[in-house]
């Protein structure tokens, strides 16, 4: 097949067929075009970053590179030959490695029997430990992290320490290509410095790294390349990472095509008393001094990063985890720290971020899911009046437009969308007047998701102040009155959501500025 | 609203559409849904032994003798059961009942033999062997649910020093219950039906209702089933997990006494391998180890098969080791069938 064209100025060499070359592949799933036509071509040795929305399509395409899903159409070669990746092993290898967010290791195993699972050196099945020692310090040699202990437990090591040892695994296998899915989410400004550090090395000798980061500036320092996907297709490929200026990328990022309809909002200004007013706190490593305020029948948006901090903040106000500076008042009343049941009682919902671990009895009825927190007021003593209790529910199902709208039906056979609308028929029935959603359409299908965004508005209009955390920049924009943006713990934007666009946003979250 | 009749248990079927068949429906299911439905596969269980043990006992089975015998003698390990049942489908678990048992067996008993001596009125022994193993449940509650301690560790631990008290506090002997008015009370038949049984069915119904009709019950199986849902819903899963464990050790008072009335004996060799009994009764009833769901007539059934098999070995003289191998076998297959319909309620997503 014929190369690719790139763009000369990345390190490697152009005349030699890319180490991996993608072309044209299309993942389907149910309902969904998750890709689209993906181009990508990665030569030996540069750092190819990958850019896009959430929703984009990098997290498919990174499974289907590692093997974890079978495109539907289209091609990769490897080496210059057509190769089809079947399974997880297959990727392997051949040599490609994919370094995910969570890192895979065992928490309780040392660091060299980590670097060395499911290949131990072994003699008539005994491990040979004095070599899986040996091979795993020349390994942190290599990746300079000598410091590193073998013997070490790997669940007593920080965050970045982790990272090395899951690269050293990668190594261990005679890598060529490492996918690094958002490695410095979870490390601090040191630790990303000598990650690079790592990175510049294994590149030198030969190793081709997939990167994906929505840090612009860590982008700058690291990347060679830049190829940006938008609604599962290549927008454009082999951008030289340095120079390509910001706004150029953010425009290829930008006004994708799946357009939702939003509701209009309500256009008069929120003066008066705030419902929720929050107050200078902060978590460690987490947050810090976090002020804002929410008025009834408004709905103010928090956009920012996986990791930003947006996720804690909602639920520390909620009382899941305690604030350990400020306040937090409903309607002036303050909250207990760290207490959900004064939330509850308070007023407040939450619709957690994953429903189905976090809010759902997945083997209950829609009922028992729905009057969950309200089970008080369909008590006599401790006895449930289960027919009011029925009753009740099946009514906010109704209002809701639940479908199937049978309360008897367990939570697990509904779909995204619609479990969803149970988890917000639970505050409903329950009264609650200040509601937080925490990205309240993942995992809802684009039908559903505009009827989400027009009963969230009603809600608002009703009198319930709303605050909604989501990673879908056009969301957080078309849903809310009011935006925050949140960047590494801290409130870096806070406005009218008129006022402000998408690229703004993405500017402000990605490089800790607007254009 | 629905005008259907007060008696809808599980499903008053809203009025919702001009959907026709939506009565029909929601009328097969609900006898799905019921107790005999979810527990048909032990019902038949138990009707194969009953074939079993008329085939093979003949007259010496089918006799109201007989049947009393059965119930009698699972009557004790019955009452545990129950509040195993709670703990389990709130997603814990309870190795210190057999110890507990035999606890608050023995200070009870020595209360009447040492302390108060024959003038005890025979409530305040019962309230004794209640109160004690109530607190013997708080303690492991407070250990898992505020000492974060898993429930596995927490009640071995209980269970080796409850037994070791009794021992201490027995001195190692039997003590033999002389209270005439304890004796005649649990010892005697209602109807002709043994004091024994009937608190069982007791227990069993105060269980069903607790579980099935209380708030108490429904924040189990939300504790059970997703104790992060629970939490972020704003239940108070510590304090719930405390209760159930204290629950647990309520029934295991109750079954003191029992078993106190039966040998009319306290001792610290009562309730041995109790734990292994009541958790595998209440596995076999279809209680998911994970939590989050089960009946207490699962439990029951499950109860009466255990007793049952017991029985059916006896009157043939087949030995206790075979009854054993019997019962683990019958530990395995239920729970291959628990997988099975476990599996089977996923597929549907």
């Amino acid at each position: 097949m014929g190369t690719h064209p790139t763009e000369e100025g990345a390190t490697g060499t152009p005349s030699a067929p890319p180490l991996l070359e993608m072309s044209g592949i299309v993942k389907l799933f149910p309902g969904v075009k998750a890709l689209d036509g993906v181009d990508l071509d990665v030569v030996a040795g540069e750092v190819h970053c990958l850019l896009g929305q959430n929703g984009a399509g990098k997290s498919t395409l990174i499974k289907v590179l590692s093997g974890a899903h079978q495109p539907d159409e289209g091609t990769i070669s490897w080496d210059g030959e057509l190769v089809r990746l079947h399974t997880p092993t297959a990727a392997m290898r051949l040599g490609i490695a994919t370094i995910y967010q969570e890192l895979d290791l065992v928490n309780d195993l040392t660091v060299a029997q980590n670097i060395s699972l499911g290949h131990e050196p072994a003699t008539l099945g005994f491990d040979r430990r004095r070599d899986e020692r040996d091979t795993a310090a020349a390994l942190l040699l290599r990746l300079g992290h000598p410091e590193i202990a073998t013997t070490a437990v790997v669940g007593n090591l920080p965050a970045a320490g982790k990272q090395i040892v899951s690269m050293a695994r990668a190594l261990s296998r005679d890598v060529k290509l490492m996918i690094m899915d958002e490695p410095s989410a979870v490390l601090d400004q040191g630790e990303v410095a000598r990650l690079f550090h790592v990175i510049r090395d294994l590149t030198a000798n030969g190793v081709a790294v997939i990167y994906i980061s929505h840090r612009l500036e860590e982008i700058r320092a690291i990347g060679d390349r830049v190829t940006v996907l938008k609604d599962g297709r290549t927008v454009a490929t082999g951008l030289p990472a340095k120079t390509t200026p910001t706004a150029d990328v953010i425009r290829l990022m930008t006004g994708r095509t799946i357009e939702y309809v939003f509701p209009p909002r309500s256009g008069h200004a929120f003066t008066g008393e705030p419902l929720l007013e929050v107050t200078g706190i902060s978590r460690a490593r987490e947050f810090e001094d976090i002020t804002f305020s929410v008025h009834p029948g408004e709905v103010v948006g928090l956009a920012g990063l996986v990791g930003s901090g947006r996720s804690e903040i909602l639920e520390t106000v909620y009382g899941a985890r305690r604030f350990e500076t400020g306040s937090v008042t409903i309607e002036g009343k303050a909250l207990h720290a760290g207490s959900v049941p004064s939330a509850v009682s308070a007023g407040v919902g939450l619709c957690p971020e994953e429903r189905k671990s976090q809010a759902l009895l997945l083997d209950q009825t829609v009922v028992n899911n729905v009057t969950l927190p309200s089970l008080r007021r369909f008590a006599v003593g401790p006895f449930l009046r289960r027919h009011k209790e029925a009753q009740a529910a099946t009514r906010e199902i109704e209002t809701l437009d639940v479908r199937p709208a049978d309360p008897q039906r367990d939570a697990r056979t509904l779909s995204g969308g619609n479990q969803q609308k149970v988890v917000l028929a639970r505050w409903l029935l329950k009264g609650c007047r200040v509601l937080l959603l925490d990205e309240p359409t993942r995992g809802v299908d684009v039908g559903a998701r505009s009827e989400l965004y027009a009963l969230i508005r009603e809600l608002a209009t009703s009198g319930v102040a709303v605050l909604l955390v989501s990673s879908e920049v056009p969301e957080v924009l078309g849903l809310s009155d009011r935006v925050l943006v949140v960047r590494d713990g801290r409130i870096v934007h806070d406005g009218p959501a008129q006022e402000i666009d998408e690229s703004d946003v993405l500017g402000l979250v990605m490089e800790g500025s607007s254009r | 609203m629905s005008d259907s009749t007060a008696t809808v248990a599980t499903s008053g079927p809203p009025p919702v559409g001009p959907d026709d068949s939506a009565p029909e429906v929601s009328g097969l299911r609900r006898v799905f849904r019921g107790s005999v439905g979810r527990n048909l596969g032990l019902v038949l269980a138990l009707i194969i032994l009953i074939i079993v043990g008329v085939v093979t006992g003949g007259e010496r089975f089918a006799s109201v003798d007989n049947t009393l015998t059965i119930l009698r003698l699972g009557s004790v390990i019955g009452v545990v059961s129950i509040g195993m049942t709670f703990v389990i489908i709130g997603g814990g678990i309870d190795l210190s009942v057999g110890a507990n048992v035999a606890l608050a067996s023995v200070w009870a008993t020595t209360l009447a033999t040492q302390t108060m001596g024959k003038d005890i009125h025979w409530l305040v022994m019962v309230a004794c062997a209640i109160i004690v193993a109530t607190c013997v449940g708080l303690v492991n509650g407070l250990l898992i649910a505020y000492g974060k301690i898993a429930p596995f560790i927490a009640t071995l631990a209980m269970l080796a020093a409850a037994r070791g008290l009794a021992e201490i506090i027995a001195d190692r002997k039997t003590q033999i219950i002389t209270v005439q008015g304890f004796l005649d009370a649990f010892g005697a038949d209602v109807f002709g039906v043994p004091v024994l049984v009937l608190i069982f069915a007791v227990v069993a119904i105060i269980g069903w209702i607790l579980l099935n009709r209380t708030t108490f019950g429904r924040r189990t199986f939300a504790v059970g089933g997703n104790a992060e849902a629970a939490r972020l819903a704003g239940i108070r899963v510590k304090r719930h997990t405390l209760w159930l464990y204290a629950l647990l050790g309520s029934t295991c008072g109750v079954a003191a006494v029992m078993i106190m009335a039966r040998t009319t004996t306290g001792s610290s060799t009562h309730g041995m391998l109790y734990e292994l009994d009541a958790i595998a009764a209440v596995v076999i009833g279809g209680t998911l180890l994970t939590g989050g769901r089960g009946t207490i007539v699962g439990t029951v059934i499950g109860v009466l098969i255990f007793t049952m098999l017991n029985n059916i070995f006896t009157l043939n003289n087949l030995s206790i080791s075979a009854q054993a191998i019997a019962k683990g076998v019958i530990i395995v297959v239920a729970v291959l069938l628990q997988q099975r319909i476990a599996d089977r309620s996923r597929a549907v997503t």
